[in-house]
């Protein structure tokens, strides 16, 4: 491969990178600061993904919006509703222990991904909404625009980590920390504890929103394909507790090395036998749900490990 | 009327009992071991594809293949408990609760990769169902279903009120600390809340595939309901959780009926049911029908 | 003199790496009660849970009847005769009473299951009628006969009881302690934390007095009761009725 196509593919993982990057540094405001469990991220992506396309793309015959709004407006909208799903789910989950909100976010998920499936009008159903625009397209094409848009998502990229640093650094978020992993501690909190982590949980949403409005405008196109759990929700899990969950570099550095790891079976799996490749998704599958395992159980601190507090061991009595 | 019965309120039994018998689990699993185990659904999808291979290599017929099913799946839970819980056993139980999201992932994919993406049948052909009363036309795998499902219930209820594992284990889940104080043992305990867990999952996965098919999100699609018939039933009570996945069952098929000349809800959106109910119970009752324990 | 059942020696215990006792001792001669008395935070409760292997010992070493028990597990110390009350929590709010009782049972089954519940039924005779009922509905008296009745079912020769008369009525107390005498005179030795000092060291065989983790006194309960400085510090003040 010439030097300029390396250089490309570069450019189109970092991309992607990018996007998880997002994702990961909004699940470390929601599990690294809160200790919430949240196994619907792939709901929150959704909703951002059609909310831009909707507010941003050409207008169509087949479904509602084409309202061909610029692009920050659609990503003004797509954090807000995503926003609006993760306060409502918060408010009812956030005073009970962790499972009850995983469960709960499953839900939504599910809900979001049925909403999107059949309701046609809104979202053109499975065939999904198209002509979804890329910043500045009208000034630059091809290479070029993947250039753009790589800068574009890294601005976005550096925004999260700035706002996810000031959360982590405010004296709310030491205190979040502190009684995180206690659980008789989590349980007793007061209602100010519970604000916080609705905050954290409301903002943590925000961001997955606007991760999936900005995969919706990389592809110009989504579909509910594109929603899978296994590649938003689960991919980003993996990717936080590898990183490090409750350190924001963590969070980033888990995106890209997985998404390296990821995207490498994938070309790996593409070399083999026709009848092979076939399998080769499920067994990546396979292999990504056994290293989660692994890094559960011999690299729960991750690559790189929160200073203080630590992730303690259960107390007894 | 008829078609209400014939069409509404029997399949929709046959779908709480289904629900029920993995909400089972779920609920004991959260009451002793106390997490929200997330591959409870494609463990049944396990269990029915145990019972797929027994009906072809045997060419047994579906409910003679349950008690194969249930002995592999309880295995295979035993096994994953070992290798993927246990050593998580001492964090706090979120941990726990994601790797249960992983091995749920692992349990998929194992079987997609065994058995193949495209969905199967116990057996092929037609049932012709049974009259009564003239009009009352029930499937026979719908009898097969619902009466399993009761007699499985009258069995819970004796084995958890007359036998010392059972009482053992209604102990651990009021208050684990109290039951290490009066010595119980508390993996012992684990292992069979495992196999009650993952043995009637197994029976729910093969009669999932008896009602309809077995494929490979099966499971995964039912998690929800069972979640939500745990959560209604009250956490720690497994013979609630069988009450909740029975109401939420026959919930989501009465829901379609046109009782207006139009169904109340569209058929398409039935899951969203157990959704509604499971927020319902978290805003006003998270303890559940039947004052389960609050996690 | 009477065999020692319990005896602790120098031992250090508590949480994590933090020793909340440190070398203490205290013994129990078969078929006495012996409590242990001290403020709040004392380690009274770190004592008992190290003697019943529910948190980590150190150092030092516990003799129960002639045999170490020092690296013993909880579940391994029922079987030998040991039993434990905690201090709250100590029954199971929806089994029955009659389940409760059960539940003693499993770990370490007495001889004869049945002439050992109607030995604890006679004893506490307010449970007779209350077999069916789910224990968490009862008062706090009953509940502690239910905690104290779950551990005799195994037939110990030694329970381990926290607290049985927190939060009790005084009158209430009264009818504990003289159930208590009467568990003791049936053959089970007793080794009881007390906050109602003075009404337990009139019941004591022999006590202790802890303070911020340590031994500071001991006697036999009437002689603490005698003690000018214990009676200062721990009892309120006041002259021995
Ligand atoms: N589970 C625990 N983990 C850590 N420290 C504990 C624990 N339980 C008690 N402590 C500490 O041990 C000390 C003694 O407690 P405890 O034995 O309960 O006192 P007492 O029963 O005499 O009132 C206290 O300072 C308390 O904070
Ligand atoms: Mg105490």
């Amino acid at each position: 491969m010439e030097l300029s196509g390396i250089l490309f593919y570069l450019i189109s993982f970092l991309i992607m990178g990018g996007i998880y990057s997002v994702i990961c540094l909004a699940l470390n405001m929601q599990w690294g600061f809160g200790g919430l469990f949240n196994a619907g991220i792939a709901g929150f992506y959704a909703v951002g993904a059609y909310s831009a396309a909707i507010i941003t793309s050409a207008n169509t015959p087949n479904h509602v919006g084409g309202f061909d709004l610029p692009i920050v407006v659609g990503l003004v909208v797509a954090g807000t509703l995503s926003g609006i799903v993760g306060w409502a789910i918060a408010r009812i989950c956030v005073r009970l222990k962790a499972d009850y909100l995983a469960m709960a976010s499953i839900g939504i998920a599910e809900i979001i991904r049925l909403a999107v499936i059949n309701e046609e009008w809104l979202t053109n159903g499975s065939l999904g909404v198209s002509r979804i625009p890329r910043p500045l397209e009208e000034f630059f094409t091809g290479r070029e625009s993947e250039m753009v848009f790589f800068v574009f998502v890294w601005i976005i990229v550096a925004i999260t980590f700035w706002v996810a640093h000031r959360l982590y650094k405010s004296p709310w978020g030491r205190v979040m920390r502190a009684i995180r992993d206690n659980e008789a501690a989590a349980e007793s909190v007061g209602k100010d504890v519970q604000s916080f982590r609705t905050q954290s949980f409301v903002i943590g949403a925000i961001f997955m929103g606007v991760a999936g409005a900005l995969s919706a405008h990389y592809f110009k196109f989504f579909s509910p394909d594109a929603t899978e759990p296994l590649l938003i929700t689960f991919l980003a899990w993996v990717m936080l507790i590898a990183g490090g969950s409750g350190n924001n570099k963590g969070a980033v550095a888990g995106a890209l090395i997985i998404w390296a790891i990821w995207s490498m079976t994938e070309i790996i799996t593409q070399q083999l036998p026709p009848d092979w490749a076939t399998r080769s998704s499920y067994i990546r599958m396979l292999l990504i749900g056994l290293f989660l395992q692994f890094v559960l159980q011999r690299f729960r601190a991750g690559l790189f490990p929160e200073k203080a507090p630590k992730l303690n061991v259960k107390s007894h009595g | 009327m008829m078609d209400f019965i014939n069409f509404y309120l029997v399949p929709g039994i046959t779908l709480g009992a289904i629900y029920a018998l993995g909400a089972v689990g779920v609920s004991m699993i959260f009451g002793i071991l106390r997490f929200a185990h997330f591959a409870h659904g494609d463990l049944m999808t396990v269990g029915a594809y145990f019972g797929l291979s027994a009906v072809w290599l045997l060419g047994i017929p579906a409910l003679a293949a349950i008690p194969i099913a249930v002995a592999l799946t309880c295995l295979v839970a035993l096994f994953a408990d070992r290798a993927f819980y246990k050593p998580l056993r001492q964090l706090p139980t979120i941990y726990t609760v994601i790797a249960s999201f992983g091995v749920a992932l692992i349990f998929r994919s194992v079987v997609q990769l065994v058995w193949g993406t495209e969905s199967q049948v116990y057996s092929v052909g037609f049932q012709k169902p049974i009259v009564l009363f003239d009009s009352l036309r029930i499937a026979t795998r719908h009898i097969q279903i619902i009466l399993a499902t009761a007699a499985i219930t009258l069995g819970l209820h004796w084995f958890l009120h007359h036998t010392q594992m059972g009482k053992t284990m209604r102990a651990v889940s009021d208050d684990p600390a109290l039951a290490s104080v009066a010595g119980l043992d508390p993996e012992k305990t684990i292992r069979w809340t495992w196999i009650i867990g993952a043995g009637l999952a197994a029976i729910a996965g093969v009669f999932v595939g008896l009602d309809t098919d077995v494929h490979t999100m099966m499971g995964w699609n039912l998690l929800l309901p069972m979640f939500a018939a745990a959560l209604l039933g009250g956490i720690g009570k497994p013979l609630g959780a069988i009450a909740g996945g029975l109401i939420i069952g026959i919930a989501e098929e009465i829901c379609t009926y046109p009782f207006f000349g139009e169904s109340l809800i569209s058929p398409s959106y039935k899951s969203a049911i157990a959704f509604v109910i499971m927020l319902l119970i978290l805003i006003f009752r998270p303890r559940g029908l039947f004052k389960g324990r609050l996690l | 003199m009477s065999y020692k059942i319990l005896d602790v020696q120098n031992l250090t215990a508590g949480y994590g790496k933090l020793p909340i006792i440190e070398d203490m001792h205290a013994k129990v001669d078969d078929g006495q009660i012996v409590v242990i008395v001290g403020p709040n935070g004392a380690g009274k409760s770190t004592l008992l849970k190290s003697i019943f292997g529910l948190n980590k010992r150190m150092s030092g070493d516990i003799v129960f009847e002639s045999r170490s028990i020092f690296d013993a597990k909880t579940s391994e110390l029922v079987p030998m005769g040991i039993s434990a009350v905690p201090q709250s929590h100590n029954v199971f709010p929806t089994l029955t009473v009659e389940e409760n009782l059960d539940v003693g049972t499993f770990a370490a089954p007495p001889k004869d299951k049945a002439a050992t519940k109607a030995k604890i039924l006679t004893l506490f005779p307010d449970l007779k009628d209350k077999l069916r009922q789910q224990a968490g509905e009862l008062s706090g008296g009953q509940r502690q006969m239910v905690a104290v009745g779950r551990a005799l079912m195994s037939d110990p020769h030694l329970i381990l009881l926290d607290e049985p008369t927190a939060g009790l009525s005084p009158a209430y107390l009264e009818v504990i302690f003289d159930l208590l005498l009467q568990v003791r005179d049936s053959g089970v030795s007793i080794l009881m934390v007390e906050q109602n000092a003075k009404q337990a060291l009139r019941i004591a065989d022999y006590a202790y007095v802890l303070v911020n983790g340590k031994n500071a006194y001991e006697g036999t309960g009437a002689e603490l009761l005698k003690n000018d400085e214990v009676r200062k510090s721990f009892l309120g003040g006041g002259a021995p009725k």
